[in-house]
């Protein structure tokens, strides 16, 4: 991340209480929770949900001592729809839920980016589909959080590996979401979410925060276009109650904001939307790389499944298998281009992909190499063992 | 917003409330006879006596044709989904309670796929003014039965007569607990000028029905003739009763004699909602057994087993 700015959001008291300094031994959940009120988050509306309810309930506790505003609705539907009011009043704002949440929310995920309201959805992924194992592990959402609003747009999704990263991705994708004026995800599983650990919160002047841009004309002019990018493609924006009088709509709308019915503003539009993520994939990216350097077999894994991967890789490499694992710590934008440098070498043999569904990440794998991409599967309620990565890696 | 005097004398280019629309936005996409511009008229009077600063009003509207008046109106507007209008705006007043937000939508975008978002927000008590344009029917996508839509009733979608029984509006917004709940026709504009008025001055949740022609999609197939007729029709059986009982103003639109009852029925004080927020009048404190939920910090022992 490229932070325009260190400078927080919030000063004194309130900035002691929101950013809990100290070395914590903390639920996944709850760092996430912590991560956000860290990264100056204003508004909460959630409904609550295996396995992400400890979000709701942390911060149900936490956002009204920092002066945030809590409030818990009557559904998901309710709750994507009232963060987004919220961001356009000039909050960050969060929700969390589960699968079947996550499934209710996509419908105002769509609206979400075509008004360019930045917003952040955890989703802490649970065995599915419909209610399927309600406690159980499961990371069969990866697919959604890229295409689950009908239409095409882009989007960031995080995919945190332990409580601590929990907590910094939460900042992240905070920042993220107002640096580009997107939705952001966090995908979060069971495992992780429920899992307790060491969890280390830094000074606030050491938590990272990017402004949303702010138009430079003051308000009354009439010379503000809402819509308008910046070379970035990302407009700034202004908030209801500044004097603007913006119009914001869910239909294909012009540079004014106002509905512009035609196949043209509609291509520009998109386009636009697709590209402020797409043109900055690789600012945006990020992984983890563990013994890659001369790595005959690459694991490609992410959230819990890819602590058991890399002690897989471990074990692997005492067996003589030259094994190596790019993590996922954004699930999206894929990391294509590190990916494709690793296959320019020559060295790559054959891929293992292991996730707890049936075979969602390795579908983006096998998109980019003809090289053997082998999976490690379940539909979820269980971990993937390193003695099952390791099994397939011997096949 | 300066007070216009009409003298009738003098041609003009422009409307009194020419400022407070976004006239590079008009002519709208409503059809003739259609009530929701009336409605707007009333919205747009009302926003500019309500001593309100105009940059202080956001409007956020729904789906449909009611849906599209949030992009008439100069202030800041809010073109949301469908149903979604009322979570959305509970976004907007929760987050910055300065603003006055009223939210414009249609009978099907309310209470049909938005009813249960209607309910908890009229049940929570959130300070918006929420103006549902009852036409009858799903005016926009071609005249389809809703919930609104009258025993009876011939739509596109009941072709045989509506056998659903229609909701009574202002009877379920006194249920759920609003504490402002009025009706008037887009005949009675002053009126509903007022009633909108007095939602945007008394905190909380304030729902008003505004009952609107629909002769595209609604009136010509149920034997109510044109814009004008079916003004003509409110003006001979609309009852000004504040005090109805609401269980009983049920609207039979089919049956030239039965009354159609207007007014502002309830108008009592309820505590608005108010999230806890921090500051030193707080007094609340958690459960002991939550709060225990905090306590995770350590002091790492450097000096302790590895």
């Amino acid at each position: 991340m490229t932070p325009t700015s260190a400078a927080p959001k919030v000063e004194g008291e309130d900035l002691a209480a929101r950013v809990q300094t100290g070395t914590h031994f903390m639920l996944g959940d709850h760092a996430c929770a912590e991560g956000a009120l860290a990264a100056g988050l204003d508004f909460f509306a959630g409904y609550p949900i295996t396995p992400s309810t400890e979000i709701c309930e942390r911060l149900a506790h936490r956002l009204p001592e920092v002066g945030g505003k809590f409030v818990q609705m009557e559904d998901e539907l309710a709750s994507m729809a009232a963060i987004i009011g919220a961001s356009v009043a000039g909050a960050r704002s969060l929700t969390a839920t589960s699968g079947p949440g996550f499934s209710l929310m996509m419908e105002n995920v769509g609206l979400a980016a075509i008004m360019e309201a930045p917003c952040v959805i955890v989703d802490v992924m649970r065995a599915s589909p419909s209610t399927g194992l309600p406690t159980a592990v499961g990371q069969a959402d990866v697919l959604q959080a890229r295409w689950g609003s009908h239409g095409d747009y882009g989007i960031v999704a995080y995919a945190p590996s332990s409580p601590q990263e929990c907590f910094d991705l939460a900042i992240q994708a905070l920042n993220t979401a107002d640096q580009y004026r997107i939705p952001t995800f966090i995908m979060m599983d069971e495992i992780i979410g429920h899992m307790t650990e060491r969890v280390v919160i830094p000074p606030a002047e050491d938590i990272p925060f990017v402004p949303r841009k702010t138009p430079s004309e003051p308000p009354g002019e009439g010379t503000f276009l809402p819509f308008k990018p910046d070379e970035d493609l990302v407009p700034p924006m202004a908030h209801a109650g500044q004097g603007y009088r913006v119009h914001f709509t869910g239909l294909t709308h012009d540079e004014q904001g106002y509905p512009r019915l035609t196949a043209a503003a509609h291509e520009k539009l998109v386009n636009r939307l697709v590209d402020k993520v797409r043109l900055n994939a690789e600012k945006i990216v990020m992984y983890e790389e563990y013994l890659l350097d001369d790595a005959e077999t690459i694991v490609i894994s992410f959230g819990c499944t890819a602590r058991s991967a890399r002690h897989a890789v471990t074990l692997a490499r005492q067996e003589g298998i030259k094994a190596g694992l790019l993590r996922l710590i954004t699930l999206w934008p894929f990391p294509e281009t590190r990916i494709r440098a690793l296959l320019d070498t020559g060295r790559v043999k054959e891929f293992v992909v292991p996730e707890i569904n049936l075979g969602q990440v390795r579908r983006e794998v096998e998109r980019l190499t003809q090289l053997p991409v082998k999976r490690v599967n379940n539909p979820g309620g269980a971990m993937i063992t390193p003695d099952l990565i390791i099994e397939v890696m011997e096949r | 917003m300066t007070q216009t005097v009409l003298t009738g004398e003098k041609k003009t280019d422009t409307h009194p409330v020419d400022a407070l629309l976004r006239a590079d936005r008009l002519p709208h996409i409503l059809c003739p006879g259609c009530g929701i511009g009336t409605a707007m008229h009333c919205i747009v009077h009302a926003m500019a006596e309500s001593g309100i600063d105009r940059d202080k009003h956001v409007c956020v509207s729904g789906i449909g044709c009611s849906g599209r008046v949030a992009g008439y109106i100069d202030v800041d507007s809010y073109h949301t989904t469908h149903g979604r209008a009322i979570p959305f705006a509970v976004g907007i007043a929760v987050q910055n309670p300065e603003l006055a937000v009223t939210v414009v939508s249609g009978d099907g975008d309310l209470t049909a796929i938005g009813g249960n978002h209607l309910i908890h927000a009229a049940r929570r008590n959130i300070d918006l003014n929420v103006i549902c344009i009852n036409n009858f029917n799903y005016g926009m996508t071609g005249g389809q039965a809703g919930p609104t839509t009258p025993l009876n009733a011939q739509s596109s979608t009941t072709p045989y007569g509506c056998w659903d029984r229609p909701f009574n509006l202002p009877h379920l917004a006194h249920a759920v607990g609003a504490p402002f709940v009025a009706r008037w026709t887009v005949l009675h504009v002053r009126q509903l000028k007022d009633a909108i008025l007095r939602a945007m001055q008394k905190p909380g949740f304030c729902f008003i029905e505004v009952i609107s022609p629909c002769p595209t999609n609604y009136g010509k197939f149920n034997n109510i003739g044109s814009g004008l007729e079916e003004m003509e029709s409110y003006r001979r059986r609309c009852v000004v009763d504040h005090d109805a009982n609401l269980a009983d103003i049920e609207i039979d639109l089919g049956q030239e004699d039965s009354p159609i009852v207007v007014g502002n029925f309830i108008d009592v004080d309820r505590e608005p909602f108010r999230p806890i927020l921090a500051g030193p009048v707080r007094e609340e404190k958690p459960h002991a057994a939550w709060a225990g939920l905090r306590k995770t910090q350590f002091v790492e022992d450097k000096n302790g087993p590895e």
